[in-house]
């Protein structure tokens, strides 16, 4: 019993969660292409299987199959090392994430989060900041100058847009008091605090563009300036790898965001068919996802130094503010 | 104890691996492994918390600067013959840079006060004078506060205080920061902000 309960469930669970994300990924590519297309009235992929549902499989079997090149110029150990180290923890940050209520299964009641820590957020914010080493190390390993310059910008981005993000994030562990992800979502806040949370929103979504490399902040790759920043030097499997970590990322800052700022998986009759808090979770994310295509389809890329003021001269005081204001009405009630 | 002992083997190869390595940038990685090994040990006792800031701070944010000022300066290797000189010249370097900066200590601590009474008054309308007596007086506040904690025992580990640390938890280590260890605590953060401001001044004017 123990040994089901300490590493069979997980286990399972672990590779459920993966295989999901993974599928998800891909469709994500379909999705963002079909999006991105009826925004510029085009159709989008349409031409294998029906709706060009059939475009991501052959996507990803043309990229496995690609010869494996690795440039003579390269760090070979770095340049290896860097899509691994890009796509593990975006695939580890979802682990703290519910994605649901407890469901029966089997007879055993079963949480649905790969692991309920009670440092959360803290636990997010960490995978997060070692996620910028894959593009880092991809960018330097290349020894190619417009990697190296993909990579400094994204260093610089990174640590600029974690403060602010850091901060928001303070506040809202000041109202919720607690830094489990699970707990969050559990607990009911009262309704001021909610309306207080979302006003965050438009600035937390900001420095969350930011932190996953998305346009209008997608300096690392600026194709227009630097080929493809730090990926440039990637072909095959390894650029499939970095594709994944942007999507990836997209999906997992979606799931939190969902969780901090628009309830998880809570909604209507979930208390009655607990099964419906995954589906409300995943329209949520699918929601979240959307805007973020929408973002990057309607606002042109800022250039870097626009990028780095706005930061520090806008969102950071700005959520310094918001953290003092929170606290002190925190205190008062 | 088995994890520790992989996690610990980990860990002294990685520090050895930081100072052995030719290129500047392994150097950073195995810096980077160590702190991850040390994240590892954290979580082993139990502490949670510190594990995670761990990673967020060291990893997150110094490792990646260290990085970046590699890349920015070359980070190149060094040459079998570049050992021994460039070891010298860092040595030379130093002590040089250390008989400048004495005669200037006392002139740079002078010019870190002005930076911090400056950011009271940004348009620096106050005279010379006055401003380095403000400086003069935060910084025997300062050291005043320091002897207090020393006298009344404030700066050291309150003993038999294991407990208060709970399992390591978020709530267990705030409430001890903020009681038992305030003093401790709001010194290091005073500390923090005249290096940054120090900082700034050093890179803004250089004469």
């Amino acid at each position: 019993m123990d040994w089901t309960n300490l590493i069979l469930i997980p286990a399972v669970k672990a590779i459920v969660l993966i295989v999901v994300l993974l599928t998800g990924f891909a469709y994500l590519t379909w999705f963002e292409r079909k999006v991105v297309g009826r925004f510029q009235l085009r159709y989008g992929p349409n031409r294998a299987g029906k709706f060009g549902l059939g475009h991501p499989i052959a996507d990803a079997l043309k990229m496995i199959f690609k010869e494996e090149i690795i440039p003579g110029h390269v760090d070979k150990i770095l340049y290896v090392l860097g899509p691994a180290l890009a796509i593990a923890p975006a695939l580890a940050i979802f682990a703290v994430v519910p994605v649901g209520p407890d469901l029966m299964l089997f007879g055993q009641k079963i949480p649905m989060v790969v692991a309920d820590v009670n440092i959360g957020l803290l636990y997010v914010l960490a995978i997060a900041g070692v996620g910028t080493y894959g593009v880092i190390l991809g960018g330097w390993a290349s020894n190619n100058k417009y990697s190296l310059l993909g990579a400094l910008r994204t260093s610089a981005q990174m640590l600029s847009y974690e403060l602010p993000m850091g901060i928001m994030l303070i506040a809202i562990l000041l109202m919720t008091g607690t830094l489990s992800l699970v707990q969050i979502v559990n607990q009911t806040l009262p309704w001021y605090f909610r309306v207080w949370i979302l006003l965050a929103f438009p600035f937390y979504f900001t420095t969350v563009l930011a932190e996953t490399n998305r346009s209008p902040f997608d300096l690392p790759e600026t194709e227009n300036e630097l080929v493809a920043g730090f990926q440039t030097e990637y072909g095959g499997i390894k650029f499939a790898l970095y594709y994944m970590t942007e999507y990836l990322h997209m999906i997992a800052a979606s799931g939190v965001v969902v969780t901090l700022f628009f309830g998880g998986w809570r909604g209507p009759f979930v208390a009655q068919v607990p099964f419906l808090g995954l589906i409300y979770f995943a329209i949520k994310v699918l929601a979240m996802i959307f805007l973020f295509i929408w973002v990057r389809t309607s606002l042109p890329r800022v250039r870097y130094d626009q990028l780095l003021k706005f930061c520090w001269t806008f969102l950071f005081p700005m959520s310094l503010i918001y953290m003092a204001i929170t606290a002190v009405v925190v205190v008062l009630l | 104890m088995f994890l520790f002992i992989v996690f610990a083997a980990i860990a002294v190869v990685a520090a050895l691996g930081v100072i052995l390595s030719r290129k500047p940038v392994y150097s950073a990685l195995f810096l980077l492994l160590n702190f991850a090994t040390l994240a590892a040990m954290y979580i082993l006792l139990q502490a949670q918390f510190l594990a995670a800031v761990q990673i967020i701070v060291y990893a997150g944010a110094i490792v990646v600067l260290f990085l970046f000022v590699v890349m920015l300066i070359g980070g190149g290797e060094l040459g079998p013959g570049d050992r021994e000189t460039s070891r010298q010249g860092a040595a030379l370097r130093s002590l040089v840079s250390l008989s400048n900066g004495l005669p200037k200590g006392d002139k740079e601590t002078r010019k870190q006060g002005d930076a911090a009474t400056s950011l009271a008054s940004p348009h620096g309308s106050a005279a010379p004078r006055l401003r380095g007596s403000l400086a003069l007086v935060l910084a025997v506040l300062l050291l005043a506060a320091v002897g207090y904690g020393l006298v009344t025992g404030h700066l050291f580990p309150v003993q038999g205080n294991a407990a208060a640390f709970g399992q390591g938890s978020v709530e267990a280590i705030g409430a001890a920061l903020y009681t038992d260890y305030l003093l401790p605590f709001e010194l290091t953060s005073v500390l923090l902000l005249v290096g940054m401001v120090g900082a700034v001044v050093l890179a803004k004017n250089e004469g």
